[in-house]
C-alpha cells in the first residue's frame, strides 16, 4: 500500500532579481510503499534535495501532485495543504533530517531532542526518557547532554540533529544526506536505527552519497536524472 | 494541536490611514503615500489569523506597517476601518475597536498583553518591577496584595530577574532586563496572546538569545499565542510558526516560516532573505 506517491512534481525558481528562472526537478514520479526506503541518487544540482523540500513543504511546488496518506487526514495533497495542515503534519506525522543543525539558542541537546516528543503532548517524563535513550543510541557523550550544542563538533550536530527527528518515530522520514561526515561505525548505528524504524513501518525516502552502504536498508533506488527506478534489493 | 480550534485573534481588511484620503488613492499610491491627496495608508486591507499556541511573525522593513498594526490592535489608536475579532472577548462575535472604552480596557488587561520594542512605553520606570506587575493585576479586578505578591515572583522568576530586586525601579535595569519586566508584565493576566513589536532590537546577542529562549518557553509553558513583529529574520526563523511579509502598508506574502525564508516568492521578500548576514 503506498503512503505516497509523486505525479509530475516539477520545481523551478524565479529570482526577481536579476530576472532568472531556475529549473530545478521537473516531471517527478514517484511512489512509496508503506513501510518502504526509497533512495534517490542524482547528480549535485539535479534536483534531490528540491523533492524532498516539496514534500515537506518548504519549497513550493510549482506543479504537480504529492499525494500523502495521512493518519489524521486520509488521502492529502502536500502540494496544496494548508499551512495549518503542514505543520499538523510535521509535527506528528512527517520527520525531515538534513545535515544542518538548527537549535534555539540556550537549549541544550537533550532539550532538543525532547522538544521533538513535547511538541507531539508526550509527557516531560516520558520525553526525558526516550531523549536519553536515544542520544544513548547514537552514542553522544553524556557529559553532553545538558550542554548547548553550538560547540559540538560536526559528527555530534549530526547525530543530535538524527535524535531528534528519529525519536518521534515518524510515518514518513525524509532524509537528506544526514551520514555526510560521519564515521564509520556511526554510519552503521544510522543504518541499524532506520532497519528499526523501518520494522515499526516507518516509510522513508533517503538522499546518501554512498548507497551501497543502505544496502539492506534500501528497497529501491530513484534516479532523478532518468526520472526512473532503478535497481531493487 | 487541533485543526479545528477557532483562532484566537483574526483580523480583517484593517486600514490606516493618515489623512481624508480621495477616490483615486488606491491607485495612485506611491509606496504608501498618494500622489493625488497625500494620505498616508499605514496599513492597507490587512487580514490574518493567530491560532492557539501559534506563533506568528510579521517582517517587513521600517514603514511597512508591522508596529501600525501591533498599536491598533493594542488601541493605541483607532483604525481608519476593519474588524478584529477576539477568541476570549464575547466568543469571537464582536468586532473589538467597536468596544466600549471599558471593554477595551478589559481586553487590554485580560485578553491581550503587550511588549513594546522601547521599554518606556510599556513599562512605568520610576514604580518598582513588582509594581508594575501589580498595577496590570488591579486594572484586571484583583485587591488580594498577597496574591500580587506571589504571582509577581512567579513571574519575575519565570523571566530570571532576581527576586531581591524586584522592589527596584526598572529605571536602574539593563536593557534586557527591562525588556524582561515588560514582558512579564504582559503575562501579568494569562492573557490568551501576546504582542510582541521588535523585543530583541537594540539588545546585544547574549541577551538577545535569554529573551528568545524566555519567549520560547513562555510559549511552551502557557500555550499562549503570539503575535511577533521582528524585522531580524534570524530571530523569525527559531520562533515563528508562519510568518507574514509586509511592505508598503501591504501583506505581500505569507507563508510557512522555512518557506518564505527558503523558497520566497516576492521580490521584496528575496531581496530581504538575501541579505541575509
Amino acid at each position: 500500500m503506498e503512503i505516497l506517491v509523486i505525479k509530475d512534481l516539477a520545481k523551478n525558481f524565479y529570482l526577481h532579481n536579476p530576472g532568472l528562472e531556475i529549473k530545478s526537478c521537473q516531471n517527478i514520479n514517484l511512489s512509496l510503499e508503506k513501510g518502504q526506503f526509497v533512495g534517490i541518487v542524482g547528480l549535485s544540482g539535479a534536483g534531490k534535495s528540491t523533492i524532498l523540500k516539496c514534500i515537506n513543504r518548504s519549497y513550493l511546488p510549482m506543479q504537480g501532485e504529492i499525494i500523502y496518506d495521512s493518519e489524521a487526514f486520509g488521502e492529502i495533497n502536500l502540494a496544496t495543504a494548508t499551512e495549518r495542515e503542514i505543520l499538523y503534519l510535521r509535527r506528528y506525522e512527517i520527520g525531515y533530517v538534513s545535515q544542518f543543525l538548527n537549535v534555539m539558542p540556550r537549549t541544550t541537546a537533550k532539550e532538543h531532542v525532547m522538544s521533538a516528543l513535547l511538541d507531539m503532548g508526550v509527557t516531560a517524563a516520558e520525553a526525558d526518557d526516550d531523549a536519553k535513550e536515544m542520544l544513548s543510541y547514537f552514542r553522544l557523550p553524556e557529559n553532553l547532554w545538558d550542554l548547548y550544542p553550538a560547540t559540538f563538533s560536526g559528527g555530534e550536530r549530526l547525530r543530535l540533529n538524527l535524535a531528534h527527528a528519529m525519536v518521534k518515530r515518524p510515518r514518513l522520514l525524509m532524509l537528506d544526506e544526514p551520514t555526510a561526515s560521519l564515521d564509520h561505525k556511526t554510519k552503521i548505528l544510522v543504518k541499524d536505527m532506520l532497519k528499526k524504524l523501518k520494522d515499526k513501518d516507518t516509510s522513508m525516502l533517503g538522499i546518501f552519497h554512498d548507497l551501497e552502504f543502505m544496502e539492506g536498508v534500501c528497497d529501491k533506488v530513484f534516479n532523478i536524472s532518468e526520472g526512473a527506478f532503478y535497481g531493487e534489493s | 494541536m487541533h485543526l479545528n480550534e477557532k483562532p484566537v485573534l483574526s483580523v480583517k481588511n484593517l486600514v490606516v490611514r493618515y489623512g481624508e484620503g480621495c477616490p483615486h488613492c488606491q491607485e495612485n499610491l506611491e509606496k504608501n503615500r498618494c500622489s493625488v491627496c497625500g494620505s498616508v495608508w499605514a496599513a492597507n486591507d490587512i487580514s490574518l489569523e493567530v491560532y492557539p499556541g501559534e506563533v506568528l511573525g510579521i517582517v517587513g522593513e521600517s514603514g511597512s506597517g508591522k508596529s501600525t498594526l501591533m498599536k491598533a490592535l493594542y488601541f493605541d489608536f483607532a483604525p481608519t476601518s476593519g474588524e478584529a475579532l477576539l477568541r476570549d472577548y464575547k466568543d469571537g462575535s464582536k468586532n473589538i475597536w467597536d468596544a466600549s472604552s471599558a471593554e477595551q480596557r478589559m481586553i487590554r488587561n485580560n485578553i491581550m498583553g503587550m511588549v513594546y520594542q522601547n521599554p518606556v512605553l510599556g513599562l512605568r520606570m520610576n514604580y518598582s518591577a513588582a509594581s508594575n506587575i501589580a498595577e496590570k493585576i488591579i486594572a484586571a479586578g484583583s485587591r488580594n496584595a498577597g496574591k500580587m505578591t506571589e504571582r509577581a515572583t512567579e513571574l519575575l522568576e519565570a523571566v530570571e530577574i532576581l527576586t531581591s530586586r524586584m522592589s527596584e525601579a526598572p529605571k536602574n535595569f539593563s536593557g534586557g532586563m527591562q525588556q524582561r519586566v515588560q514582558i512579564s508584565k504582559a503575562l501579568a493576566n494569562n492573557p490568551a496572546i501576546l504582542l510582541l513589536d521588535e523585543v530583541t532590537t537594540g539588545l546585544d546577542l547574549s541577551v538577545q538569545s535569554k529573551v528568545l529562549d524566555l519567549i520560547r518557553k513562555i510559549k511552551a509553558k502557557y500555550g499562549i499565542s503570539i503575535l511577533l513583529v521582528s524585522h531580524d529574520l534570524a530571530v523569525i526563523r527559531m520562533l515563528a510558526d508562519r510568518t507574514i511579509v509586509m511592505l508598503d502598508g501591504k501583506i505581500i506574502e505569507s507563508g510557512l516560516t522555512d518557506q518564505i525564508l527558503e523558497d520566497p516568492q516576492e521580490a521584496y521578500t528575496q531581496q530581504l532573505v538575501h541579505s541575509l548576514i
